[in-house]
Order: structure tokens, then sequence, then C-alpha cells
């Protein structure tokens, strides 16, 4: 197995609070994250500030992490699967420097995992908090633009557009088409996006033991999935949720039952799968 | 005029906060869970460890405060202005924290419970306890919990737990609640249903 250490050290920035975040900023978003947790699925607002990268990089994602993190975390970052994107190396050394904590690349021994737009393959554990960048939180947005509006069908529980929406993807077709942020209904109650992770990954949400964080920057919305809670895919009982398979297995470590990606490796169009976990892919072979 | 010293804050204010606040998040995301929590400072003596170190960590100058009579003490009031800046409030309904000593009727009347719309508007309370087992025994269901926890918190009074169906019932409304003694706490939020 290849090492897959990697220095992030750098000198401590004295220049900042512990973790970027100023006090008062880290408990107005503590006081949103246990609300978060007493209503599953629920979006709290909260007061986001301007973070040194722009929106749509993970800046409610970092808000979250920054709220939560401490000298005794073990702080993983992936983007898509991977350990080693851009997204992912800045945020991990962010972190190191303004939190001094410890960074890996190994999902078991990570403490804190902020991930763009996956769950990692190898089960989380009671103890772990993963924690999702959220582009757009509201998963009824699309079908109704008004906030008021969306608050309202929240609060009344009418959820009969999503089941709308659905059903025409079914009429044309033939399936329900969504293959990302594919909506869910937490604990039975509030329909809610697990952002844009593939579908791949909605069942490990369901009654996961790990802490399941959202933050979203631009919208500034924090919502939360606490341990052992329902997560249900939204499907219809003729048109049962399913979710991706290929009849590829991983080029590089040969996993039939993880999430492939496909790259086109030549000029001449020749493809290639192979896992879009690296932590996982790289500790089978 | 009073020569009374403050009780001493946090030591290391960034740091004990942020280890305080984890605990207090792992027993809101598993509710029943016994959480010790090694850092409370000792306070003003009138409130738990427990207690103070909930409030020193979440307790701010946007956050007003209800206070019992029974805890409603001078030393109390000085310790949580000097430290956390939090306004002190008499009118429950204006409380997003309160401090409630177990035993009285009526433990939730009156606070915030959020609206349909915005149920993230509602209060915390946190319930002194005596002690955190030997009263009457109770499971646990709900978010963050396997299956069923059984507990006996002790000192709640007789009409506690029907008081407590009644809050669930308006979910996702209604207050939540931590139960502090000593140095320990346990949350229960509005989302768990108890069989008493």
């Amino acid at each position: 197995m290849p090492d897959t250490t990697i220095q992030d050290t750098s000198p401590q920035d004295g220049a900042y609070n512990y973790g970027y975040l100023d006090e008062q900023t880290k408990r107005m978003i503590r006081r949103a994250i246990l609300k978060a947790v007493a209503v599953p699925g629920y979006q709290v607002p909260f007061g986001g500030r301007e973070m040194p990268l722009p929106y749509g990089w993970g800046t409610g994602g970092i808000q979250v992490t920054a709220a939560i993190i401490g000298r005794e975390d073990t702080l993983k970052v992936i983007d898509q699967g991977a350990d080693d994107t851009t997204n992912a190396v800045s945020i991990r050394r962010f972190f190191a420097r303004v939190a001094q904590v410890a960074t890996t690349t190994h999902t078991a021994e990570a403490t804190i995992i902020q991930t763009r737009h996956r769950v990692p393959e190898t089960p989380l554990t009671d103890g772990q908090i993963l924690v999702f960048q959220v582009p757009i939180p509201e998963p009824l947005r699309m079908l109704e633009p008004r906030e008021t509006e969306t608050r309202t069908l929240h609060a009344l529980s009418e959820y009969g557009v999503m089941q709308v929406s659905l059903y025409e993807s079914i009429a044309r077709h033939g399936r329900i088409a969504k293959t990302y942020n594919y909506p869910v209904m937490v604990n039975g109650r509030y329909i809610m996006s697990p952002s844009p992770i593939p579908k791949f990954d909605n069942p490990k949400l369901d009654r996961s033991p790990a802490l399941q964080l959202y933050g979203a920057g631009r919208e500034k919305r924090i919502y939360a999935v606490p341990p052992h809670t329902p997560v249900k895919s939204l499907d219809f009982d003729d048109h049962p949720f399913e979710i991706e398979t290929w009849t590829e297995s991983c080029a590089l470590c040969g996993s039939t039952e993880s999430f492939l990606d496909e790259m086109i490796v030549d000029d001449t169009g020749k493809r290639l799968f192979v896992c879009s976990d690296t932590d996982y892919c790289e500790s089978r072979r | 005029m009073s020569t009374t010293l403050l009780a001493p804050g946090f030591a290391d204010p960034a740091h004990d906060a942020q280890r305080l606040f984890r605990s207090v998040l792992d027993a809101f995301s598993h509710p029943g869970r016994i959480v010790e929590l090694h850092d409370a400072p000792a306070g003003p003596g009138t409130l738990s460890p427990a207690a103070t170190a909930f409030l020193l960590t979440f307790a701010d100058r946007e956050t007003p405060l209800w206070l019992e009579a029974g805890v409603d003490k001078q030393e109390v009031r000085d310790f949580l202005r000097f430290h956390a800046g939090t306004p002190l409030v008499q009118a429950r309904e204006a409380a997003t924290f309160a401090v409630i000593i177990a035993g009285g009727g009526e433990p939730f009347a009156g606070f915030a419970i959020g609206s349909d719309t915005y149920p993230d508007r509602a209060a915390t309370l946190v319930i002194e306890v005596p002690a955190l087992d030997g009263g009457r025994a109770t499971i646990w269901r709900g978010p963050g919990i396997d299956g069923e926890v059984r507990l006996a918190i002790d000192g709640l009074g007789d009409g506690f737990w029907s008081a407590w169906a009644a809050n669930h019932a308006l979910f996702p409304c209604g207050v939540d609640l931590v139960f502090a003694s000593e140095t320990r706490l346990i949350a229960l939020p509005r989302s768990i249903a108890v069989e008493a």
C-alpha cells in the first residue's frame, strides 16, 4: 500500500482566532447546529460569514467544520471522493494552518470528514462527523422558486409537488432519471436535499452511526441528520429506488462494489473505470 | 459595596468552549447518552458545573436567559453577565435559554416553541436534577437512538413526562432539554418520544 500521508503542516497563523472564525460566530453556528440536530432535516438559517474562498467552493462546509473542529481532531477532506483534488487539498491545508489539526486521507482515522459530493465507501462509525458542502439546500427550489412558499410547504409537510416531479420523470423517461442530489425523507417528516452526492450514496445516509451535518454558505443554511435516523429515498411502489450499477470493475483495485468514474485515457477514446473514492481504492491495491 | 469575587470562567476560552460544545453535540446526537464534561468550570456554586459549562459555551449577548427563582441569585447573575454578557429576562417567552430546577409544575409552559415555518426559534431549557439515575424508569426512542435507551432521571415532578409527551407532540415545534447534574448531562431534543 502506498504511503498516503500528506505533509500539510505550515506555521501556526497567530493573526487569526483558532479555527479562523471568531468566538461569537462559532457560538452562533454551534447553536444552529444543535437546533438542526433537534429537528432532523429542517434547514436552520444562520448568519453565514464571508470566507476566504468563493461561494461554491465549500464556504458552508468550512464554516460548519470551523465551528466544531478542535486540536484533538483528525480531519479528512474529499472532493468527489478524492483526497488529492484542488478543493480538498486547499481546505485541508486551510485547517492545518488555522486550527493546527492532524489531517489524514484514511476514512477510518478521521474524526471529521468534510466532503464535496461523495460519502466514503468505508462504513463510518460512532463518533465520526460527516460535513457536507451544499450548493442549494432547498430540495423544492427547482420546483418552487419562492422561499416563503417552500418554507410553508415544509411546515405543512406538503410534498405533492416533489412526487409529481418524480412521476413526470417516469412519464418522460420510463424511470426516475435523477442520478444525483436525489431527494430523501428524513425521519418521516422533512424532505431533504442530500447535496449533489450520487444516488449511489443515498443508502449510506440511512441509519448511519455517524453524525451528518450539512452547510450551505451562499444560502446560509445548516441542517443535520443524527445517527441511526431513517433516511428514505423517495420512490413509488411500482418504481422502487435503485442505485447505479456497472458492468465493469475498477481498473486499479478490481472493486465491483464502489462508485466508479469513467476516464478517457488516450486520443482514440480508450476508456477506463476507476473508483471515485481514492482512499478506498488505494487500501485495496 | 460588595467585595465578593467572581468565580472564574473558562481558563482557555476558545479550546474549552470547543471541547464542551463537542460533548454537548455528542449528547444531542445521542439522546439519553450520559456525557461527562471534563473541563466544566466550577462556576458560582448555585449552578451545577454542567449547567455552567453549557451556558458559557452557548450563551452570549444574543441569547436572553431566564433563571428560575432558586438559581436567580446575585452571584449567578454577576457571573453570567460578566463571562457571557447574557441579558437576563423575566418573561419566559423572550428566553433562548433557561435554567430550571427539577420538581416544579408546568416546567415548559410559556417558553418559545418556535413556529411551523421556523421551528428552530425555540428555547433550550437546562434542567438541574439531583441525579441522572434512581428516578422513574423511562424508555426513549427517536432520531439518534439505536433502538431504545432506558433512563431513570431523578427528581422530576409527577406531571413531567406527560408534559414532555405534549411537547413532543408539537414536533417540529417544541422546546429542547438538557438534564444537568454535577459535571454530567443528558440531552433530550423534542424529536424523542419518551415512554414513562
